[in-house]
């Protein structure tokens, strides 16, 4: 690893002033910039950790929303019940991610900061439709998702928390890769009775996107049969060494079909 | 140089660590802890399990100054003078292990497990709670029956 100076700012003013630097990273969990720093994918000047700010992992329902702090770690989130209770889709997400050492240190905040194409909460933001609260502005998740490893924010933004609207039901399958337990497909669907989400992590060649087809089909009937006859065209699905496009296309329709019977539909 | 202070094993230390020091670097380099292993750059083998301020963490994947004020407990730190923690012994007894590269980080995330989830464990979630912990010796069979039978054991009054 290449060295860098090391800040550990007591709120998020501080820290904001620390990022308008170049070559100045944020640092939450750790689990995805330190791996990326040890193998030199990437080096930094200045590292600022935001776990000395207090108060961004707490976990709240707020009338017919939950608010999750960006700090608050996988195995939080899991493991609350105030999620369990307003959003138990939610918590089996994060249950579902990595192994529980990741758990115990990753963050939401710094997964969706980082938007890996496979990653699993970039799904439940966009299947929510959830706003992501920075210390300069709220983004809606349909404008954050910026295609690979790219989002919405600017130099010197900090996510603070993520708004989730709270559906009338909602569910998350995923089919994880057996080795990395990343996403190969995962599809996240969500019942507000005036509109239903579909949101597919894994498959896209610019990251999470969202099933309208998918969509316009369960809301005319909240059920997995809505899903009949639906072909996920393979134009823009990602392939790989793990599985080609028409595999995930394939596995996004098994998905969604399990998600929609799992949410009750 | 930064100083890092915190509590390793109920011993208060104060190490000189580089900003990009790790915390397993810290632990084997300058404490001299070496049962703390280091068995991949990749953060997926976990032979570099610890517990910090109660959670098992990857101690390859944080950095030394983020350990600041924190509480540390290492493999060295479980057994009880010259007698073993019961998941130790039961490691020993269940030949959990051959050549033993992993079963630092396997004990250390055991006895999580226990503290987490009971000392009722049953093979499932203990292959699913094992995610994050890889053997290249013995194809996991004994090492799930050695957490079985340490979890029981862990109830008899041993601390964890
Ligand atoms: C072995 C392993 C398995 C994994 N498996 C999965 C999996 O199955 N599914 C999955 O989704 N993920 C998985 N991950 C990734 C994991 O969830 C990470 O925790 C997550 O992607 C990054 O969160 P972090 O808190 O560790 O962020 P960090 O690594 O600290 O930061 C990641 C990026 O986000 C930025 N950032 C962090 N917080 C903020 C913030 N509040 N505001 C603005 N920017 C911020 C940082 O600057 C950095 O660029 C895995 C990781 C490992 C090591
Ligand atoms: S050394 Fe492999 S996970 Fe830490
Ligand atoms: S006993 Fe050799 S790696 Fe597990």
């Amino acid at each position: 690893m290449h060295t860098f100076a090391y800040h550990r700012p007591a709120n998020t003013r501080q820290a904001a002033a620390l990022l308008a630097k170049k070559e100045t990273k944020a640092l939450a969990g750790g689990q995805t910039l330190l791996p990326a720093l040890k193998l030199r994918l990437t080096s930094v000047d200045n590292v600022v950790d935001l776990g000395g700010i207090k108060g961004l992992d707490a976990i709240q329902a707020k009338g017919r929303n939950l608010v999750v702090g960006a700090m608050a770690r996988h195995a939080q989130v899991a493991t609350s019940p105030v999620v369990k209770k307003a959003l138990p889709a939610l918590a089996a997400l994060a249950e579902q991610i990595g192994d529980p050492h990741v758990r115990n240190a990753g963050t939401l905040g710094g997964s969706i900061a980082n938007n890996d194409p496979s990653a699993d909460y970039p799904a439940a933001c966009l299947g929510l439709g959830a706003t992501i609260v920075t210390n300069k502005r709220k983004i809606p998740a349909d404008r954050f998702f910026k295609g690979l490893f790219e989002t919405a924010l600017g130099r010197g933004e900090i996510i603070l928390q993520v708004v989730f609207p709270l559906p009338k039901c909602a569910a998350y399958m995923k089919f994880p890769n057996p080795a990395s337990r990343f996403a190969l497909v995962g599809v996240f669907v969500a019942d507000f009775g005036k509109e239903v989400r579909v949101a597919v992590t894994g498959a896209g060649e610019d990251g999470v996107f969202r099933a309208k087809d998918m969509e316009a089909a369960l809301k005319k009937k909240f059920t997995a049969a809505s899903l009949d006859g639906i072909k996920v065209p393979t134009r823009g699905i990602m392939s790989d060494i793990h599985a080609d496009a028409a595999y995930r296309a394939h596995l996004v329709g098994v998905m969604a079909k399990r998600a929609v019977a799992a949410a009750g539909g | 140089m930064p100083t890092v202070t915190m509590t390793v094993n109920g011993r208060n230390v104060s190490v000189d660590v580089e900003p990009h020091t790790l915390l397993v670097q810290a632990l084997r380099e300058k404490l001299r802890l070496t049962g703390t292993h280091v068995g991949c750059d990749t953060s997926q083998c976990g032979a570099c399990v610890v517990h910090v301020n109660g959670r098992a963490i990857k101690s390859c994947t944080m950095l030394a100054v983020q350990a600041q004020g924190a509480d540390v407990i290492t493999i060295e730190g479980l057994a009880n003078g010259s007698k073993l923690h019961p998941m130790q012994e039961a490691f020993r007894d269940n030949h959990g292990l051959q050549c033993g590269f992993c079963t630092p980080g396997m004990i250390m995330s055991a006895v999580d497990i226990v503290k987490r989830k009971g000392n009722d464990l049953d093979e499932h979630t203990i292959r699913e709670e094992l995610e994050g912990n890889l053997c290249r010796c013995t194809g996991y069979h004994n090492i799930v029956k050695a957490i079985a039978a340490g979890a029981k054991a862990m109830k008899s009054g041993a601390r964890a």
